[in-house]
């Protein structure tokens, strides 16, 4: 396998290169399941039948801290990058599991705002509303889900083999999902909720 | 019994218990055969395991050659049970099921497979390639349309066919009036299917940007890949849209929300704007490469270049943007207005204008030219002519007022068959024909695939021609029966007639296989068109490694002035390749899908969790397995190439 | 010359569309919409069959002209690359033919969804045609009379048509008054009609809706308002009226023959009027939701 060393290791190699592009075209695929998933949620927010609107029902705090929790995850995901490309592995590791105990914490409010959703009375089956708010909410923590599962695979090849082109490949590519991931949040932030209570 | 009781059949017929027994006569036939010749070794190194572009363009063609098969057993149940009024050949259930399952094979499981068959053999060779890009995720994606299509294809044995059209409209196709699991079938074997086919398209959109041969710029590649460049970048873009949709339906129909109810704020419209928000450019999705064989088919046998390549990837840019701002004109009956209506229509029109172009400039390339009339040429010549035919109706329906009369009638039906079977069937036999060679290494026999070709095109405006009629008369398409004094039984027993020929010139193809396997001589040489591609660069067979050194590129048909001015293609020394290792992977996991689909269908929830966990074992498997691949050596090759021929 | 086989059969199917010994359903329009749509319909026809002549000649043309056997064998086809005034009559004429189109259309569009030309004067008669699996129910407000399966219709008005469907979505389509338009479960839709003469026409749903679709179909006669009005007056004596528990019973699934009552099913079970959303598209499905908010929370009265 041929290294370019003057590119950046998770660059060096054509393998490396493809990969990096292939995950920028999967993510061009992910906006438009996002969006997808807006444009229904936008037509469908009306939709409340019986049940409660999203004004009655969504919560400033939770969505606050799951904000912040994330936010902070993508600047020590971006902060592992910085670090992987200086070559200090260390360094790398503790953001990286300073990154996946962050989602952890996302995900752990979000099933609580969750159970409250469900338990106010906006659950799966009570309305079209309640139904693509929970399913839009869900893909993206399904995301999140994921994302936590596959960071720690990458963490322990990270620790068995340390920087290789292939490991640092898979760190780079891991933090542009996680950077998406907090992409898509803030929208859902700016339209489901602030939209919401307003 | 109770538990079994589920996957019963709910509306049985003698057709159907003797089709049960013809797949299990199949499946232990096929089993008993690999153990009595000894080759499951062999099936499961060479093909399962495989990660071969090639290999897996040639499984794909195989799968979508039997299910036209399929489709096509379909087809003929319902225009026979059309052929006379009252007709009591199938009943409405039946009938119903039939069409669903006709339309979705049809699209879904038989020309997606074959474009994306030629795809994957014919794209890496003409940009160049030694592979796609991801070898493992394109043997993924094979295995996740197989399980989709063999997951969709059992529903008529195991629990019933999916009933409320290939559109699949909500509240139709909800529980309350789509009682069975077809539906449940239709939603998560698309589902399956479509994940594969996604991951197709961004490892070619990759293979396309980034390994193409050195010199090949974007404007010096073939319009074959330019084809499947701009497909992939549709799929890309489309296909997400699908998936959300058909989540949503699932959890419509097992989960008991609301999303397309008409109660509880649900919104079925949605369903509909969804459905066709994909559906549209599929329809490009699968017509583009289409016209890409063409325009390789038209130019080799023309033997001239290409007529207006930049105005032929500029209408196909244009095609593609414009095929996501049209799809409103599936249900302008559905009241949003004239103005809305206005606009969809227009730009629905507008669609003619490249598409047009498009035409001149292959009616161009052969003006001047020295046109060789074989087979595939035949296809596309005929292709020409009928396609014209299904164009201008397309535009005619266009025009949404005159649309509210065209709307759900055979008119509709007649337009849609004569844009797909010329545009697309053809040109997958067209490409059948003219790859087949340097897929197997034998020529299919010319005569009778003329013949073949003739009985096609005379049966598809014998079938559809009629159905414009009947149409403008006020026959509905989708009704299983009409009246003796509708006047629709003449104009139905003549699309009969065509429906046979159609049937009679796919049987003659097979038997061209048949014959031209035992009969056609096997020293042609790896150019036997005289063709103007890198494809054709190879030797026949293809070595797994595609080409022993790159070729140099430096206008967009190096390989035709090579052979007419002698430039030297493969300019660069032998070095040792790097490939990628063969993985059963990917067919685990189009099996653990299968079994996942199968458990979703049925709300089974545990083995359902079972699976789900066991396709992240998978993932996470393939994350930790530290496979590097191989290097073939020089000396392999040199020995490989001097077999084959020599060092071009 | 097989090719010339075939395109002589397409041309005979293009003639017997267009000079059929009895005129097809389509073509033989009984209503102002009907011929509106009608003559787009021959136009574009007759415009359509210039285009696909222009292409059967220039086909023809090179597939003699150039044939390999008819050239020397040394013959070498020149490269050509292409031509910026070839491609622009190429691009030129059918953005022509496409603006043209898109003229007549725009029109049209405008013509069939509004009141037609000519009958402006009266008020138009408004009939809600609502559908069960697999049945038409006619609910006449201003009469005070309700159908299944058959439509009374006056010559000198109007028809203004509310459709609207018990179950899956289905098409009312009566083909010699005008085109068809869905009816939907949780709104309404309109569409506008009118009939020039007296006549029994073909009515049916055009779109698949299950088991008992191709039998969904109803007979509308067309009368002059003096016998409409004979007919109405005759219901009245004649008919029952409808009761809530009647109305349960025809939306059964099935298939029914034809029916008459007084009153409609209206009062108990109205139309799902009130949110007629005009079509969400993706992009401005956020502006129109705005307006249909409040209109929200009593939908569904769909279903049984």
């Amino acid at each position: 396998m041929k290294i370019d060393h003057s590119l950046p290791l998770e660059y060096s190699t054509d393998e490396n290169r493809l990969k990096i592009l292939g995950f920028w075209i999967f993510l061009g695929a992910e906006v438009m399941l996002f969006a997808t998933l807006f444009a229904s949620y936008f037509i469908l927010s009306g939709g409340t039948g019986d049940g409660p609107s999203g004004a009655e029902i969504f919560e400033i705090t939770p969505v606050l801290i799951e904000t912040l929790v994330l936010l902070t995850s993508s600047f020590t995901i971006g902060l592992m990058v910085h670090a992987m490309r200086l070559g200090r592995q260390k360094a790398m590791m503790g953001f990286f599991i300073a990154t996946i105990v962050l989602g952890a914490i996302f995900l752990g409010v979000e099933i609580y705002e969750f159970v409250h959703y469900v338990h106010v009375g906006a659950g799966l089956q009570t309305s079209a509303f309640s139904a693509i708010l929970l399913t839009t909410l869900g893909t993206h923590g399904a995301h999140v889900t994921f994302g936590l599962f596959w960071g720690i695979c990458i963490l322990i090849q990270v620790k068995k083999y340390g920087l290789t082109p292939r490991t640092t490949n898979k760190s780079f590519i891991f933090s542009l999902y996680w950077h998406f991931l907090d992409v898509v949040w803030i929208f859902i932030f700016s339209f489901v909720y602030l939209k919401g209570m307003m | 019994m109770e538990f079994f009781e589920r996957f019963a059949i709910p509306h049985p017929s003698p057709a159907i218990y003797a089709s049960m027994v013809a797949i299990a006569v199949v499946s232990i036939a096929i089993v008993v055969g690999l153990t009595y010749f000894k080759k499951w070794g062999y099936l499961w190194r060479e093909w399962l395991t495989t990660v071969d572009h090639k290999r897996l363009g040639i499984m794909y063609i195989i799968a979508a050659i039997l299910m036209l098969f399929r489709g096509g057993a379909d087809a003929i149940m319902m225009r026979a049970q059309l052929s006379a009024p009252e007709n009591k050949l199938l009943d409405a259930q039946h009938y119903n099921e039939i069409f669903t399952t006709h339309g979705v094979v049809m699209i879904l499981f038989m020309a997606m497979p074959f474009i994306i068959g030629f795809m994957n053999f014919v794209v890496p060779l003409q940009i160049g390639a030694r592979d796609v890009a991801f070898p493992r995720l394109n043997a993924l994606s094979f295995w996740l349309f197989f399980a989709g299509a063999m997951l969709f294809n059992i529903s008529f044995v195991v629990g019933g066919s999916p009933d409320a059209g290939w559109t699949s409209y909500f509240p139709l196709a909800d529980n309350e009036f789509s009682t069975s699991v077809g539906t449940n079938y239709y939603m998560i074997a698309i589902q399956i299917a479509g994940l594969g086919t996604l991951a197709t398209g961004i490892n070619f959109l990759t293979t396309i940007l980034k390994m193409r041969a050195p010199g090949m710029t974007l404007m010096k590649m073939p319009m074959f890949t330019w084809s499947a460049l701009i497909t992939n970048v549709i799929i890309v873009f489309a296909f997400p849209v699908l998936t959300v949709a058909l989540a949503m339906g699932t959890l419509d129909r097992l989960f008991g929300t609301h999303f397309f109810a008409s109660t509880n704020g649900g919104m079925d419209m949605l369903w509909a704007n969804l459905f066709w928000v994909w559906g549209h450019p599929e329809v490009y999705i699968l017509i583009l490469p289409a016209f890409g064989i063409y325009s390789e088919v038209i130019s080799t046998f023309a033997r001239r270049n290409l007529y207006g390549y930049k105005s032929m990837v500029a209408s196909m840019v244009i095609i593609s943007l414009l095929s996501f701002v049209v799809w409103v004109h599936h249900f302008f009956t559905m009241g949003q207005g004239a103005f809305v209506n206005s606009i969809f229509s227009i730009t629905t029109m507008a669609i003619a204008v490249p598409t047009g172009v498009k035409i001149f400039n292959w009616l161009l390339t052969l003006y001047k030219g020295k046109i060789v009339m074989t087979t595939p040429m035949l296809y596309s010549m005929l292709f020409i002519p009928l396609f014209t035919l299904g164009g201008v109706t397309g535009v005619m329906l266009g025009m949404s007022a005159a649309d509210y009369q065209y709307h759900n009638t055979m008119f509709l039906v007649a337009h849609f068959h004569m844009v797909i079977i010329p545009g697309v069937v053809f040109a997958m036999l067209a490409a059948l024909y003219y790859y087949w060679p340097k897929m197997f290494g034998f020529m299919l026999n010319d005569r009778l695939g003329k013949i073949g070709a003739w009985i096609i095109a005379i049966g598809t405006l014998v079938a559809f021609m009629p159905m414009f009629i009947s149409g403008l008369d006020g026959q509905a398409r989708r009704m299983y029966t009409y009246s003796e004094a509708s006047g629709f039984g003449i104009w139905n027993m003549i699309s009969m007639v065509g429906a046979l020929m159609l049937a009679a010139g796919f049987a003659l193809i097979v038997y061209n296989i048949y014959y031209s396997f035992r009969h056609a001589p096997r020293d042609i040489g790896s150019d036997p068109w005289d063709a103007r591609t890198l494809e054709w660069a190879t030797h026949t067979p293809i070595p797994e490694y595609n080409f022993a050194t790159m070729p140099k590129i430096d206008t967009y048909e190096t390989f035709w002035d090579s052979k007419k001015k002698g430039t030297t293609l493969f300019p660069d020394k032998i070095e040792k390749i790097h490939m990628p290792n063969n993985s059963g992977i990917p067919f685990i996991m189009g099996i653990i899908f299968f079994l996942w689909g199968f458990s979703f269908v049925f709300a089974m929830w545990i083995p359902l969790i079972i699976c789900t966990l066991g396709i992240f074992a998978c993932m996470a498997y393939q994350s930790f397995e530290n496979d590097h691949g191989r290097y073939i050596s020089i000396e392999e090759i040199e020995e490989t190439e001097k077999e084959l021929g020599g060092k071009r | 010359m097989k090719l010339k086989r075939a395109l002589l059969l397409a041309v005979v199917a293009i003639a017997a569309v267009l000079a059929g010994c009895e005129p097809l359903t389509v073509l033989n329009p009984k209503g102002p919409q009907a011929e509106v749509q009608a003559n787009d319909i021959m136009m574009s026809i007759w415009l359509m069959s210039g285009i696909v002549i222009v292409v059967f000649a220039m086909l023809a043309y090179m597939l003699i002209k150039y044939r390999s056997s008819k050239q020397a064998k040394d013959y070498e086809p020149p490269h050509i690359e292409g031509n910026k005034w070839v491609e622009a009559v190429c691009v030129g004429i059918p953005v022509l033919i496409v603006a043209y189109l898109s003229f007549v259309s725009v029109q049209s569009n405008y013509k069939v969804e509004a009141t037609p030309p000519g009958y402006e004067d009266k008020e138009p008669l408004v009939v809600y045609a609502s559908s069960s699996n697999w049945k038409w129910h006619f609910s006449y407000p201003e009469e005070n009379i309700e159908t299944v399966n058959y439509l009374y219709i006056p010559t000198d008005r109007a028809l203004e048509f509310k459709l609207y469907s018990f179950g899956p979505i289905t098409s009312f389509w009566i083909p010699q008054l005008g085109g068809q338009k869905y009816a939907m479960a949780d709104m309404v839709t309109t569409l506008h009609l009118a009939a020039d003469h007296p006549g029994e026409f073909m009515g049916r749903n055009a779109n698949f809706s299950g088991k008992g679709f191709a039998e969904n179909t109803f007979d509308v006669t067309a009368m002059s308002p003096v016998e409409f009005e004979e007919w109405v007056d005759e219901v009245h004596q004649t008919a029952d009226p409808i009761t809530e528990e009647k109305f349960e019973e025809l939306l059964e699934p099935g298939h029914l023959g034809k029916m008459t009552f007084t009153g409609t099913h209206l009062d108990f079970s109205p139309a799902p009027e009130g949110h007629e959303h005009h079509q969400s598209n993706d992009e401005d499905s956020e502006e129109n939701h705005e307006n249909h908010d409040e209109h929200e929370g009593h939908s569904d009265h769909s279903g049984h």
